[in-house]
């Protein structure tokens, strides 16, 4: 489609001004940890000054970077634990043939409709009986098994030719081997993908981490903000800003890194 | 001669099936043992947890949620009966139906006008899909800021215009729509991203050769543009649908479901009635109405999606 003049005006005008308006709340918050809180109490919008003070507070009130590596630990825990189990599904659903496999895809199926917040009750009960509570297996174990990401795997794994697999085990090559050798170096952009998709959700995970953790020792950095915001003073935005920007900026380098495969990559698991 | 080759023949083929039999059995066993790792973890965090809801539903509980008498449905029809969880299950659709057309109708307008092949799109659209990236603990600081009675932006453009100011967050009449704003805006990043993809995997033929008959842009929007990405559509909707009915960050962090219970939405009721009240049996209950709601969703989409909602 060739643009006229006109018309590429009016295309820039109103994505300018669709930018500004769904970047203004991050805009603000980036500005305002840069801000003295005398700034921010006079309703200032352009800071007189630039100060990294909210920064420094925020690491010596709180525990924060003790948060952020654990929400790094559980979210590397849950993105691998995703990935290994996603993609050892996949393959038994692609490359291996056996009785009962059409009713376990079922199963994976099934799964779907099950909400996680509906069964919130007893899996809380699970990890306490278990003596998870604060602790990293009961805040990412229960997140490991995906059909989601099993499904995505699958329709990956379905592109490699069934021809491939036959030679290999003419040449004597295991289902093991085949899926190490072969199978996850093809599927590397889709594995990539899942796993952007899987740390990204994980980092963002609010509502297991307040149940499952009681105290600082294995907290996650979403819990840690709640826990600034309840305690600060009102007057004292510019810390929480600050440290609501360093909680978001890991995902959205991520996301800016990854945008155009999580895009391909969720449409495709999505629609097929 | 001829006895000996036949009898040969028997074994062979019995040798053949029990190979057959054994390399089945391998197969199965193989087969579990790549499934076996997600099988389990299902069992135990989804399966099980499900049905100990439903069981938990039917019975009174202590303290530690330990099940002590069996009262039947007398949780349901006492959470029916409730005014709270009454309020919850009109706020919770009141909130479905602010924010599910709210974030398909924006995204999908930022997703037309960011698939223009235009120079510099990709900061465009790179910006509509961050807030995908923003967690939803993050975004609630944000917008608490935004909603503040007196420093906040909103009432400081409202007070400009000459309006009063309005309580966001703790006047009632407002509180639900505030907390609906703020959601819409943290959906816009991943229901962009979706429609963005659905809208580039139209075929542009079907656009040259539109233009060859003469059609106008908005023409174009509606024969074409519209009917291809319903299949798209459909899933976003279904999918925003469900996350709909599990807010629950957002709530927690700028309302705690107040004021006046009208942001109690019915994930934050469960957790309300479970983990503050410690009545288990009829926070059980309420999440297996929350279950049904997305088990009728989640079949509508199979169901529907099957068909594939292309053309019209």
């Amino acid at each position: 489609m060739r643009l006229s003049l006109s018309k590429k005006i009016i295309f820039y005008i109103l994505l300018t001004i669709s930018a500004v308006l769904i970047f203004a709340p991050a805009i603000i918050a980036f500005l305002m940890s840069f801000m003295s809180s005398q700034d921010i109490l006079t309703g200032k919008i352009i800071p007189t000054s630039l100060t990294l003070d909210n920064y420094i507070q925020v690491f010596d009130r709180s525990p924060l970077l003790h948060y952020l590596i654990n929400s790094f630990i559980v979210s590397f825990l849950i993105m691998f634990g995703q990935l290994i189990l996603a993609s050892l599904a996949a393959y038994a659903f692609v490359f291996l043939n056996f009785k009962g496999r059409d009713a376990l895809f079922f199963v994976f199926i099934a799964t779907m409709m099950v909400p996680f917040e509906a069964s919130i009750i007893p899996n809380f009960q699970t990890i306490r009986d278990l003596g998870w509570i604060d602790s990293y297996q009961g805040l990412s174990i229960p997140f490991f098994a995906m059909a989601f990401g099993t499904f995505l795997l699958r329709q990956n794994f379905k592109q490699i030719p069934k021809e491939l697999k036959e030679a290999s085990e003419i040449a004597g090559i295991g289902d093991l081997k085949f899926y190490f050798t072969v199978v996850l170096p093809v599927a590397k952009t889709s594995l990539i993908t899942l796993g952007v998709y899987g740390f990204l959700s994980a980092w963002n995970m609010y509502l297991w981490p307040l149940l499952a953790t009681t105290n600082d020792e294995v907290r996650t950095v979403q819990i840690g903000l709640r826990q600034l915001q309840t305690q600060e003073q009102l007057n004292e935005w510019g810390i929480i800003m600050a440290g609501a920007i360093i909680v978001v900026l890991p995902t959205l380098v991520l996301l800016f890194l990854g945008q155009k495969k999580l895009q391909q990559g969720l449409a495709e698991g999505a629609l097929k | 001669m001829s006895e000996v080759s036949l009898e040969q023949e028997s074994v062979t083929s019995i040798d053949f099936i029990r190979v057959k039999k054994k390399q089945r059995i391998l197969n199965f066993i193989k087969g579990i043992m790549f499934l076996m790792p997600s099988i389990l973890l299902f069992s135990v965090f989804l399966f099980y947890p499900m049905i100990r809801t439903i069981y938990l539903s039917f019975f009174l509980t202590d303290n530690g949620g330990v099940p002590t008498v069996f009262v039947g449905f007398d949780n349901f029809s006492s959470i029916f009966a409730s005014p709270i969880f009454q309020k919850s299950i009109v706020s919770t659709f009141l909130f479905v139906l602010y924010t599910v057309p709210g974030a398909i109708i924006i995204s999908l307008f930022l997703a037309v006008i960011a698939n223009e092949k235009l120079k510099g799109i990709g900061i465009y659209r790179t910006i509509f899909s961050s807030t995908m990236g923003i967690s939803v603990a993050a975004a609630s600081v944000f917008w608490m800021f935004l909603f503040h009675p007196t420093m906040g932006w909103l009432n400081q453009l409202i007070g400009t215009i000459g309006l009063e100011p309005i309580g966001w967050l703790t006047d009632p009449n407002w509180a639900l729509f505030s907390v609906s704003l703020s959601t819409i805006w943290m959906n816009i990043g991943f229901t962009f991203l979706i429609l963005l993809g659905g809208l580039q995997s139209i075929d542009s033929y079907l656009y040259e050769s539109a233009d060859i008959d003469g059609a106008g842009y908005f023409y174009k929007l509606r024969r074409i543009t519209l009917p291809m990405l319903s299949p798209t559509l459909f899933f976003v909707i279904t999918v925003t649908f469900i996350n709909a009915f599990q807010t629950f960050g957002q709530v927690d962090m700028l309302t705690r479901g107040g004021p006046q219970n009208e942001t109690n939405l019915i994930v934050y009721s469960i957790y309300q009635e479970a983990f503050m009240n410690y009545q288990f049996g009829t926070a059980s209950a309420q999440a297996i109405i929350l279950f049904l709601i997305i088990l009728v969703l989640t079949f509508i989409q199979f169901k529907l999606g099957e068909r594939k909602v292309h053309y019209q």
